[in-house]
């Protein structure tokens, strides 16, 4: 049976919100620190921009970081779902950004997402 | 004179019958830059991914620098971390030519002290604050040409993609040793 798109983003955010619920941030921690630690520091831009307050904050706008244009003149804000999709294939959130790391397991994003969530103090 | 990745695997594709190369890997594997450059869609991402990995090439030059010069490593290890900043220089190079190949503009170089700040190097007392700053950033460098993968356009870039993410994790095995860490107990630790 098909199901109305609003619906099926329903379930999708749903789906999102129950990892989220399910989420070990100290996992993240590990997770972070071993895929995302060679281009990205919580308080410091390198390869990528300083990530901590990340959660809840504009893309491209991390002071002093050089972004692409695509994601300067995005209007994503950074929360569980578009995390989880940037984290999932950047490239079909934001067409032009530069990372291109994906991150395959979905309990993994959101292990990431939460220690990013809880560096962000959200 | 600088060779670009993907030339330097010629015989070897071909060997392995390889038959998944995009046409614009056909045409630089032909040395034809001008079709090379005809693919736009696919073409501009996979630079993008590589010019990421020449900055990420480039931050790791300069913290072996300053490892090198920092009067902390001793021999043998300093021999070691020049060999691993060698590797380095000889990827960074490739990159660039295979990023001017494909019409791209190579990234340009943070300094050393640009560097030093966004590491924290005046934090690192000892030999072993070094070797793990190293260790740390050779992971995570196998870990980010691992997960840059499967964004390649180009199949015959994400292999290169691949054999980057090797010597990375070779370099990391050496320190983990020199730091007598354990190694890990179970398969599949990159990428994961």
């Amino acid at each position: 049976m098909l199901l109305p798109a609003s619906l099926m983003a329903a379930a999708l955010a749903l789906a999102v919100a129950a990892d989220a619920a399910a989420a070990d941030a100290a996992h993240g921690q590990e997770l972070y620190e071993s895929r995302c630690g060679g281009c990205h520091s919580l308080d410091a831009n390198r390869v990528g921009p300083a990530h901590r307050g990340v959660y809840g904050r504009k893309a491209g706008s991390a002071p002093n970081f050089n972004y692409s244009p695509a994601v300067k003149n995005s209007t994503v804000v950074w929360e569980e779902r578009t995390l989880n999709a940037w984290l999932t294939n950047p490239q079909a959130l934001i067409p032009g950004q530069r990372m291109n790391f994906r991150v395959a397991t979905a309990e993994d994003r959101a292990d990431i997402i939460a220690y990013l969530r809880q560096q962000s103090g959200r | 004179m600088t060779q670009s990745i993907d030339l330097r695997r010629r015989g070897l594709l071909r060997a392995s019958g390889v038959s998944v190369l995009s046409a614009s890997t056909v045409a630089l594997l032909a040395g034809s830059e001008k079709m090379a450059v005809a693919q736009p869609s696919n073409t501009a991402n996979d630079v993008g991914i590589l010019n990421t990995a020449l900055a990420l090439e480039n931050e790791a030059i300069s913290a072996y620098q300053l490892g090198a010069t920092s009067g902390l490593l001793q021999k043998p290890v300093l021999e070691v971390a020049v060999m691993f900043q060698t590797h380095h220089k000889e990827h960074r190079d490739a990159l660039i030519a295979t990023i001017r190949k494909l019409g791209g503009t190579p990234v340009v170089a943070k300094s050393d002290a640009q560097v030093a700040q966004a590491l924290n190097a005046s934090a690192l007392k000892s030999q072993t604050d070094v070797l793990r700053l190293a260790q740390r950033l050779e992971r995570g460098a196998a870990n980010a040409y691992i997960g840059v993968i499967p964004s390649f356009g180009d199949r015959a870039l994400a292999q290169v993609s691949a054999r980057l993410a090797a010597d990375e994790a070779m370099h990391w095995t050496v320190l983990t040793q020199v730091l007598k860490d354990p190694l890990p107990a179970k398969a599949l630790s990159f990428g994961a």
